[in-house]
């Protein structure tokens, strides 16, 4: 035991970020196209004089090249605060619209149906609880299956004669499984088809996708989309709803009339030039980096997998090139995770010590795993700056923090239980 | 009681705990240098020992003690927790409080809350709390253990309180500290104690319980 601790301490210490999903560092060349709508182009987009229709000019710059990106039109663009903004706008506008269109329909005891999956972000799970808490909605979680993916045929199912929205992410963010969101379109478009009905709407959440998935709206078949900035080398407090030509909804904020009346509030011009940036330079290079990165990902899940009593949660390759998440058994995620940060190791935990609530990872639960397994579970992200180096320096100290936690662990479960 | 309202509040981080934030000092030292863990069990003859929690619910914390026949003071005492950084550093500081000066007597170490853990732990963050509750009744059962093994049952005490939440054994008694220290909600409550995370069935009693202790502590709302 001896030996194997001295080899441990001999290991020289690294600082290795792998918590990607969480926030990226913002790219150089994003802060030098943000930089000059702090303080030389300053103006407010709505004034008509010159430094006002400059930063005008910058959001409508940005607003085209997202569009372009996501194969939409310029006035399908709705920039606001970030992803929960937009998740929120999308499910909220939604319902709120549709309440009327349905009672016309269906009487005035109707109530707006939605959709959903099991392992949604809370962005998007919590509104919606919030709305089926005050009776405003009938809400459907469709369950993964133990990969963690969510079958298509499931959500169609679901399907109501009052379903308004269905929403389901693209890609998830705790285990970076990737849903059959292009699948789901389809059907969904067949089914308002063959109804003669404008709903339900598709809305997808696709912040962890972006920088690894295609974007374009037109074969994902979805009526809303949510991106950010924060995870994709971009400035943090900035987001985008997509909203298709002909998607009614209600806006959640009420003032100036900007974003299309859909959002007021003074455009966040640096961070929607940020924005802009980031997504053009996170797609240009999507494919290259996605297969370097995912020999990255294969080669620590390997590693990590050789620990006994570990698994890896979600499936082996539907998933985003960058995400690993396992789980080991016996120990509890938030120790093993400051032990890693001890280490220089920056990742994140499924485990309830590590989220407000007392409850551990709802994604993990989801796939049928038990409690003890999402205590355990560990979320490794990696990014553009992940080496291989980085990658065997986790690989080679993970197996002594799991055995130091298991040493002072009372805890020695079956494998079966797991 | 050092409860009462007014008193100084010692379950919130300090602002100034040196350095990266979070947690103070003294909880990194005992989370990363946990003092007295259970090494080797096969080698411990133990006087008595205990355990409480469960995997699922996030915390198990088991404790073995050896005590001076005579004295009636605990000599040593060895633990394993299953747990987050809060429940490792607070069953080591709890090791070192019980066995520290010659050791305290198995009534003194009765009487240790978790209050006095957090307290020399320098405090634990708000959320934390309820991961630090389980080294202390893990300890009264390993002692209840060691009473029962010298057949002098009488010394047994089942917490006086009764069990409101069966599977982790928090009794009428954890609500109303629960309550002493501020909280108000069930929230509040769970967040301090856990209880009914795993057994939800006890939920409605300790809603009652809370409303019967609020009143009885701070008076009608």
């Amino acid at each position: 035991m001896k030996v194997t601790k001295r080899q441990t301490s001999n290991v020289k210490r690294q600082e290795v970020y792998l918590d990607h999903a969480a926030t990226t560092p913002v790219d150089g060349r994003v802060i030098k196209a943000m930089m000059p709508f702090f303080d030389t182009c300053y103006g407010n987009p709505s004034s008509l004089h010159a430094p006002g229709q400059k930063a005008h000019k910058a959001v409508t710059d940005a607003r085209n090249s997202i569009a372009g990106l996501l194969n939409a039109h310029v006035d399908e663009m709705v920039f606001c605060s970030g992803g929960t903004e937009s998740d929120n706008l999308a499910i909220l506008g939604t319902v709120n619209m549709s309440k009327a269109e349905l009672k016309r329909m269906y009487g005035k005891n109707a109530v707006p149906h939605v959709v959903t999956s099991a392992i949604e972000h809370p962005a998007v799970l919590e509104p919606l609880l919030k709305l089926e808490y005050r009776g405003e909605i009938e809400l459907t979680q469709i369950k993964p299956g133990a990969n963690g993916v969510v079958a298509a045929e499931d959500v169609f199912k679901a399907i109501k004669s009052n379903t308004v929205l269905v929403t389901i992410m693209l890609a998830n963010n705790e285990i970076g499984t990737i849903q059959p969101i292009a699948e789901i379109g389809k059907l969904i478009l067949k089914h308002r088809k063959v109804n003669g009905s404008i709903y339900p709407y598709f809305h997808t959440d696709a912040c962890q996708a972006a920088g690894y998935l295609d974007l374009n709206v037109e074969k994902l078949h979805v009526d809303l989309l949510t991106l950010n900035g924060g995870k994709i080398y971009g400035p943090k407090g900035v987001g985008l709803l997509f909203v298709r030509r002909k998607t009614r909804i209600e806006p959640q904020v009420y003032g100036g009339g900007q974003e299309r009346r859909l959002r007021s509030g003074t455009e966040n011009v640096p961070g929607i030039a940020g924005l802009a940036t980031a997504l053009d330079i996170a797609q240009a290079k999507r494919e290259k980096e996605s297969e370097r990165i995912a020999k990255l990902r294969d080669r620590l899940i390997k590693g990590l997998l050789k620990i006994e009593k570990s698994r890896l949660n979600g499936d082996a390759k539907n998933r985003l090139p960058n995400n690993v998440n396992v789980s080991f058994m016996d120990i509890e995620g938030e120790a093993a995770m400051l032990y890693l940060d001890a280490k220089g190791v920056y990742c994140s935990t499924g485990s309830a010590c590590a989220s407000t609530s007392l409850d551990p990872s709802h994604v993990i639960l989801a796939l049928g795993m038990s409690y003890e397994a999402a205590h355990g579970s560990m979320r490794l992200t990696l990014g553009k700056s992940t080496t291989k180096k980085d990658v065997d320096y986790v690989v080679t100290i993970m197996p002594g923090i799991v055995r130091r936690l298991r040493e002072i662990s009372p805890v020695s479960l079956d494998m079966k239980q797991f | 009681m050092n409860n009462k309202k007014g008193q100084k509040k010692i379950d919130i981080a300090p602002a100034k705990n040196g350095g990266s934030g979070f947690y103070s000092d003294v909880v990194k030292e005992h989370f990363f240098k946990p003092k007295n863990f259970m090494e080797d069990e096969s080698g411990y003859k133990a006087d008595g020992q205990g355990m409480v929690g469960s995997p699922a619910c996030g915390d198990v914390m088991r404790v073995w003690i050896q005590v001076d026949d005579k004295s009636r003071r605990i000599k040593d005492l060895k633990w394993k927790t299953f747990g987050c950084a809060s429940a490792i550093a607070a069953t080591s500081m709890m090791s070192e409080m019980v066995t520290e000066k010659g050791g305290m007597t198995l009534e003194e170490a009765r009487a240790l809350r978790p209050q006095d853990i957090t307290e020399r732990l320098h405090g634990l963050p708000v959320r934390k709390i309820h991961c630090s509750v389980l080294g202390d009744k893990a300890l009264r059962a390993a002692i209840n253990d060691y009473y029962r093994k010298q057949g002098e049952t009488d010394k047994v005490e089942v917490e006086a309180g009764r069990v409101i939440d069966k599977v982790l054994k928090i009794t009428d008694q954890d609500i109303e500290e629960a309550v002493l220290d501020g909280a108000v909600t069930l929230e509040d409550v769970q967040r301090k104690t856990k209880v009914g995370t795993g057994d939800p069935s006890c939920i409605p009693e300790v809603e009652q319980l809370i409303r019967f202790y609020r009143e009885k502590y701070f008076g009608a709302e």
